[in-house]
């Protein structure tokens, strides 16, 4: 899908390589021009019907690509060796709830492509416990992980996107939910990276999330037993005697169990509390088992066994100082909250399929000579739905827009991961009632979504708004 | 650009508001609790200070719907809209403080009735400098016509230069005490919805009567009255609206106040749920029983468990009340708004507050303290300005595109 259209005159890095078959221009201007490139190109075009959002974009990107290659050039020579940072949004002075124009048309695009691409493969890949190679490679054209990565390392983000980010998340999961996972996996461990990494951590891994095919990698958070508490995992590292890590524990329900090349772990370091380790595929003592679930099958979920996986000290996430200092259980539960508004946005996004699913439904099920719909019992059900998703979306971009403004949001994101868990299941439920029998048979998506909204309350890690 | 956070411009409002609710409407709260129908004398001060302030143009008027707005793009990039801030989120804001106070005396604020709102809604220019100052109540409901308000038989004729009303209207909150009513009536029971006008009944016009007051179960400080109206005439102009008959347009003059007091009503299911849970986090913590705001709900307390729960259904209201009020700022039609605000912080303050009092078990429900006046307060607060079933069938029938006729 990439091709190489680019100018020879534009700054190009020669500290840093370029990926294979890849100029620093298009690494630069990835975000929007990838996105561009992507809309423009008339397979997909026409596949889609994109062509009015496309051109859109074409023009609204023009000005970020220039301002995104001169800003690289300049961030590049002057900042060597620092990990690069994204800014923290600008406090705005009024209540809104208007996204801004990029954010409309990031979500229409991504909305299209849900319905357009995810939606038609979502039956089959529960079916397989496995999300399709060909559905990630067409997520991959999105361009995701450029949004995420600074512009300084190759990337197109000027600022912290946490309420994008959720914006799009739900988009996706209204197409899937265990689709979206597949997807959106390894930008968790971009956005870590980006949040937490040391500079040669991020100039060592984030290159390869820019490349022509997704570079697939999983958070590991969560862990097999009851009242999972993920400020303590039981996961541990200890340090070794030339100073690297060795990690034991096991962790459950990781996506892209069986492509990742790139595992970011979650273990508990003696003393000094949780810390985040990145381990790559196929060190020795990592084991990786299908853990086929209840829902979110498509995204390939995976038991992780750490039996004593030695890594160098590099491993851990973060330079030394920002993890031994007083604030590194901050920046983990930071973390935490981040991955829960994620997981707060994939239940709107999946309770919306279902609401969008039960409307025609009920108006066409006919029942004592008249559509359900017509009766209160039906129809307060869907009201419901309405009203309650409208708050678990208000609950989200609220703990969102704080997050991304470096503001606290601890509270407002356990408010919303409550209130999406909660009423996310009461509306999974709620979608395979009002089909009555039929939403209990797979020739209806109802019961599937009723499988993975159960996984909200349950789910920590594997992603992160 | 989104931003869910309450503006730094409204941050004297609420304030001001905050210290009425506590050292104006907390002192006096149990007291007109029991002396039902006692006139709170201590609300005429605060109503001339409102009044000062709304001169001032600090705008502190809670139920005026200002036509005041800031318009900013909100935020650094240049795609990005612009948006308002007015009068509707400044009367919620207000309101949710106010009724955080005491809801029954939040309702009976002189100047502040629901009519003014109507007034203020749908008014003419000339009708709002007319009536803008005085203290105006809103009589809708009748003995056989509650929720069915296009069952409504209070009738109107026109009769040369002066409209003559009959009929009799209950459940008129401030009917007694408020300066004049804003009385719903048909010009032809035979036409349904389309025929009822709103009309403006000053206080000592000759046939308009208080022949009742309500006792109730809450906001016993606020006045509840049944009106007579018997060949009571008032001037031409004084209907709110036009007089014509307009079957397309059903019901939409007067319905239209509804998605402006909704979310005020909505306002203050919010405030009387955020003073029970303030309430009970102090009865709990005066007991030595630890409130943990746990990240991990998983190992909380099922007592912290049901804090986090109710608090994030309040936090639901009261964005849902905001974002209602936000799109009326904005001149972006939120009848569905409005009505998911009202039917969810209706049910949840009364929720809240009943649970609230079980928490706090006997302490809860002593009338020393006032957890079991609000439990109280909150059960209307679920039902005027719209049931909470009417709300559910506004909500049902704009989602699922139905009519009133399909869906009943």
């Amino acid at each position: 899908m990439m091709t190489s259209k680019t100018p020879s005159s534009l700054p190009r890095s020669s500290k840093r390589k370029a990926p294979p078959g890849r100029s620093t221009f298009h690494r630069v201007a990835s975000g929007p021009l990838r996105l561009l490139t992507t809309i423009g190109a008339a397979d997909l075009t026409e596949r889609l019907g994109l062509v009015e959002p496309g051109r859109r974009f074409i023009y609204e990107s023009a000005k970020a690509v220039t301002k995104a290659a001169k800003g690289a050039a300049g961030m590049l020579s002057s900042k060597m060796g620092e990990p690069a940072r994204l800014s923290a949004r600008a406090e705005p002075v009024l209540f809104d709830l208007t996204p801004t124009e990029e954010q409309e048309l990031l979500v229409d695009t991504v909305r299209q492509f849900a319905e357009g691409v995810i939606r038609p493969a979502a039956a089959e890949a529960d079916r397989a416990a496995l999300p399709p190679s060909e559905i990630l490679e067409r997520a991959h054209e999105l361009a995701l992980p450029a949004l995420a990565i600074p512009e300084s390392l190759g990337g197109a983000a000027d600022a912290q996107s946490v309420v994008t980010n959720a914006l799009v998340i739900e988009e996706l999961a209204r197409g899937d939910m265990g689709l979206a996972l597949a997807i959106l996996a390894p930008l968790a461990v971009v956005h870590a990276l980006v949040d937490l990494g040391t500079h040669e951590q991020q100039t060592h891994y984030l290159p390869r999330f820019l490349g022509e095919k997704p570079y697939a990698a999983a958070f590991a958070l969560l862990e097999p037993r009851p009242l999972f508490d993920p400020a303590a995992p039981r996961s541990g590292a200890v340090r070794t005697r030339d100073g690297g890590w060795e990690l034991h524990g096991e962790k459950s329900l990781v996506p892209l169990g069986a492509s990742a090349e790139l595992f970011l772990i979650a273990a508990d370091v003696r003393g000094s509390g949780p810390k985040l380790f990145l381990v790559e595929k196929g060190t020795p003592g990592l084991v990786v088992e299908p853990q086929p679930a209840m829902g979110l099958r498509a995204a390939g979920l995976s038991r992780i066994r750490l039996d004593g996986v030695r890594v160098p000290k590099e491993a851990l996430l973060g330079d030394g100082t920002e993890n031994a200092a007083t604030n590194g259980r901050a920046v983990f539960e930071r973390i935490v909250d981040r991955s829960r508004i994620g997981w707060g946005a994939m239940a709107a996004g999946t309770a919306r399929a279902v609401l969008d699913y039960v409307i025609p439904y009920c108006n066409d099920r006919r029942a004592f000579g008249e559509p359900v719909s017509n009766r209160q019992s039906v129809a307060f059900m869907i009201a419901d739905i309405g009203i309650e998703l409208e708050g678990m979306r208000l609950l989200v971009l609220r703990a969102a827009s704080l997050a991304e403004r470096s503001r606290e949001f601890a509270r407002e994101a356990t408010l919303a991961r409550v209130q999406c868990a909660t009423k996310g299941m009461k509306i999974g439920s709620d979608g395979v009632g009002l089909l009555g029998g039929h939403g209990f048979i797979k020739d209806h998506p109802v019961e599937r979504w009723y499988r993975d909204l159960r996984a909200i309350g349950v789910m920590e890690g594997a992603l992160i708004a | 650009m989104m931003n869910l956070e309450i503006p730094e411009k409204f941050r004297s409002l609420t304030e001001q508001a905050r210290v009425v609710a506590d050292s104006v409407f907390r002192p006096i709260s149990r007291k007109y609790d029991t002396l039902e129908h006692a006139y709170p004398k201590e609300l005429d001060v605060l109503a001339a200070l409102l009044d000062g302030l709304n001169e001032a143009g600090a705008g502190a008027s809670v139920r005026s719907v200002s036509k005041d707005a800031t318009t900013e793009a909100n935020g650094d990039g240049a795609a990005v809209k612009k948006t308002k801030n007015g009068g509707n989120i400044a009367a919620v804001l207000g309101m949710m403080e106010l009724a955080r106070g005491d809801v029954g005396l939040a309702l009976t604020i002189p100047r502040q009735g629901l009519g003014n709102a109507a007034v203020m809604a749908v008014g003419t220019k000339e009708q709002r400098e007319k009536f803008g100052k005085m203290w105006i109540a809103m009589a809708i409901t009748e003995p056989n016509a509650g929720s069915d308000s296009a069952a409504i038989r209070t009738s109107a004729r026109l009769d040369g230069e002066e409209w003559v009303l009959n009929g009799e209207k209950i459940f008129v909150t401030a009917g007694e005490r408020a300066g004049a009513v804003v009385v719903w009536a048909t010009l032809d029971p035979g036409l349904g919805r389309a025929a009822i006008k709103s009309f403006v009944v000053p206080k000592g016009t000759p046939g308009l009567r208080v022949v009742r007051l309500d006792h109730k179960l809450g906001i016993r400080a606020s006045d509840t009255a049944t009106l007579v109206l018997e060949d009571c005439r008032v001037p031409k102009d004084n209907i709110l609206g036009n007089a014509e008959i307009d079957t397309k347009k059903a019901f939409a003059g007067v319905m239209k106040t509804f998605d402006n007091t909704r979310p005020l009503v909505a306002a203050m299911g919010v405030g009387v749920a955020r003073a029970a849970l303030e309430r009970v986090r102090e009865v709990l913590a005066r007991n030595g029983v630890p409130i943990r705001d746990e990240r991990s709900l998983a190992q909380a307390s099922a007592l912290d468990v049901e804090l986090t729960r109710l608090e994030a259904e309040v936090e639901v209201a009261r964005l849902l009340t905001l974002k209602a009020a936000w799109m009326a700022d904005n001149g972006k039609p939120n009848s569905l708004e409005a009505s998911m605000a009202k039917a969810k912080a209706g049910r949840v303050v009364n929720e809240v507050t009943l649970k609230c009092v079980e928490i706090a078990g006997s302490a809860g429900y002593d009338e020393g303290d006032l957890l079991e006046k609000w439990a109280r307060d909150s059960k209307i607060l679920d039902i005027f300005e719209g049931t909470q079933q009417i709300q559910m069938l506004i909500v049902a029938r704009q989602l699922l595109g139905k009519t009133s006729a399909e869906l009943r």
